[in-house]
């Protein structure tokens, strides 16, 4: 019973682990937390761990495979085909992002008011969302190409395209193509996320300004955004984690001539020779990598958010 | 009359004042934005739309030459061929399917203890929990894929299986179904749970039949969340299995292109067949994924 209470005998800091686990509320959490954590861990960390270890080595597929340092990375790092990646990767990134937020808050904005049919226009927004991503880039697919194209049939009657090329002939077209999927199917998701962050902000705020004289863009930027930044962030945080990861889009789009960082990956693991399996691997590591620095950058801009929702 | 006018709540005198306000016509304005949302519903339609018709299109109008916008003919054919002619689609499909289902029920079943934990009680390291689920969230699935295939190919050999799905699957699904479960236990009140708990029920016994039915709309949410998150998995369906045993239908719908006559009407066929579910789950369920998915993100 002497241990049970932190008293004056002995201060907080001084108690063992079980003691501590015992007044929290006992082994009870633990247990179920247990499946979800030993998946996670099991699944999830240990062969982000693992791949590391594969990409020091020369030929993990075969028993005796060596250690060779940083040579996988090097020789990644070296193909003119991985830096054009990495370059379509960041473009594509940067721009869907950057798309996505603007016409999201932009439609956001749009049906932020009540008005007649405005349930039925949130559900038809969501539609994009809810196709596989593969599925998506394959009706493009059939709009963008040579035959029967209806995109390829407007480009080349506008005579942006020369007749007889589709869209996805050249680097940027498919990075624009992608990108046009890629905005078509995840604007509505931001839209939604941002409508719910503006539709907590207090609509006394907007009457007292408008109240004090300020003009719609005043409130828009003295109110509006600030309210916005928290969901903002987030969902810029997440939506850049997936862009740097894209792969079913290049897959489809680009296939092996315009990979993104994610497909030029999996050609080499899946659809190379066994020495390509290694290499593949590092340019994985490579995007891992990315993405820690991604989330670093954002998680010191949101400090406090992280701080709040712990 | 100020005392008057302060009895009134603001929604009555506004109420008030749209009956006494001359009946306007639509300001330049609101014409604006009825003709953004249109156009905005239109983007977002047409693509649904073009497959529909190319779908239902015979063979020789899908080739026309400009494409026709509205389908001259009406032809099943390519519904019929997708299904029946093609070796792979159908058991691709199934395969989706009960890939999906078995994910979904192990993710809740592992979700709802573990939001329970996280939402009910207190433990030490709870912070560094939570971190990690949510963490899961930001890996990159590429960098997984290789040692997984090691290790499905070795060890643990379940290569192109259902079991080298499921797996990698549950790591797709349980962040998502922690967090989202997590924030409907949170707001629900305690009471009920503790009335049956004075009534001598164990806890996980107030969970499962106090708790889980409380909160059905928001788990049946979760549950259709991590359906939608299973099926739409690409990359581990790619790389974890090799042919239409295990395969999933958005491998399967990507094996049309590699024949040498692209067969665009069944490709379009089999596009509708895999998403008209989808579409549907997700109009009649768009508020309460809405509700859940930005839950997370305003409240924190």
């Amino acid at each position: 019973m002497a241990t049970r209470t932190a008293t004056a005998e002995r201060p907080v800091e001084r108690l063992t682990l079980g003691e501590r686990v015992r007044m929290a509320g006992g082994l009870m959490p633990y247990w179920l937390v247990l499946p979800a954590i030993l998946l996670i861990l099991v699944i999830a960390v240990y062969p982000m761990i693992d791949s590391i270890r594969i990409s020091l080595l020369d030929n993990p597929l075969l028993p005796a495979a060596n250690f060779v340092g940083l040579s996988n990375y090097i020789h990644v790092l070296s193909d003119p085909v991985f830096q054009g990646a990495t370059a379509t990767t960041l473009i594509f990134t940067v721009i869907s992002v950057a798309l996505e937020t603007i016409f999201g808050l932009g439609v956001a904005l749009l049906i932020n008011k009540t008005f007649p049919g405005r349930g039925l226009v949130r559900a038809a927004i969501l539609v994009p969302w809810a196709f596989p991503t593969v599925v998506s880039a394959q009706m493009w697919l059939l709009m963008y190409n040579d035959q029967t194209g209806v995109i390829t049939y407007f480009l080349q009657s506008l005579h942006m395209l020369a007749p007889g090329d589709t869209m996805i002939g050249s680097t940027n077209g498919v990075i624009a193509a992608a990108l046009i999927t890629d905005v078509w199917k995840t604007t509505p998701f931001m839209a939604l996320l941002l409508l719910a962050g503006l539709q907590v902000i207090p609509a006394e705020l907007y009457e007292a300004a408008s109240v004090d004289g300020c003009t719609r863009w005043q409130r828009f930027w003295n109110i509006t955004m600030p309210m916005l930044k928290n969901p903002l962030l987030i969902a810029l945080l997440f939506r850049t984690l997936d862009a740097v990861r894209v792969f079913d889009l290049f897959y489809v789009f680009g296939q092996r001539s315009v990979p993104s960082m994610a497909s030029y990956a999996d050609f080499h693991m899946f659809a190379g020779t066994p020495e390509d399996f290694a290499p593949g691997v590092a340019s994985a590591v490579i995007v891992f990598i990315l993405g820690i620095i991604i989330s670093l950058i954002f998680v010191s801009m949101m400090r406090d958010v992280v701080r709040e929702a712990a | 009359m100020a005392i008057q006018e302060q009895a009134m709540s603001p929604a009555a005198e506004r109420a008030r004042e749209r009956d006494l306000e001359p009946k306007r016509k639509w300001t330049i304005g609101e014409v604006g934005r009825y003709i953004a949302v249109a156009l905005v519903v239109f983007i977002a339609l047409a693509p649904l739309y073009w497959t529909f018709i190319t779908s239902i299109k015979n063979g020789v109008e899908i080739n026309a030459s400009p494409p026709t916008l509205f389908p001259q003919s009406f032809d099943l054919s390519n519904y019929t061929k997708a299904l029946t002619n093609s070796t792979f689609f159908l058991p691709t499909l199934r395969n989706s399917v009960i890939i999906a289902v078995v994910t979904t029920v192990l993710a809740l079943l592992f979700g709802i203890l573990c939001a329970y934990a996280i939402a009910r009680l207190k433990f030490f390291g709870k912070p560094a929990v939570l971190m990690t689920i949510l963490s899961v969230n930001m890996f990159p699935f590429i960098a997984m894929v290789g040692p997984l295939f090691v290790l499905f190919t070795g060890p643990i050999y379940v290569y192109n299986t259902y079991a080298a799905l499921v797996i990698p699957d549950l790591v797709l699904t349980l962040p998502l179904t922690v967090w989202f479960l997590t924030s409907f236990f949170r707001d629900l009140p305690p009471d009920l749970e503790e009335a049956a708990r004075v009534d001598g029920a164990s806890r996980l016994q107030a969970l499962w039949h106090v708790i889980v039915p409380l909160t059905a709309p928001g788990v049946f949410a979760a549950a259709i969340l991590s359906f939608i998150a299973v099926w739409n998995d690409f990359l581990f369906g790619l790389t974890l299995t090799t042919d239409e045993s295990a395969q999933p239908v958005t491998v399967g719908i990507t094996r049309f292109n590699s024949e040498h006559v692209i067969a665009y009407g069944q490709l379009a066929a089999a596009a509708i067949i895999v998403t008209v579910p989808l579409v549907i789950m997700v109009l009649f369920l768009q508020r309460r994924i809405v509700a859940g998915l930005t839950a997370g993100a305003v409240k924190g």
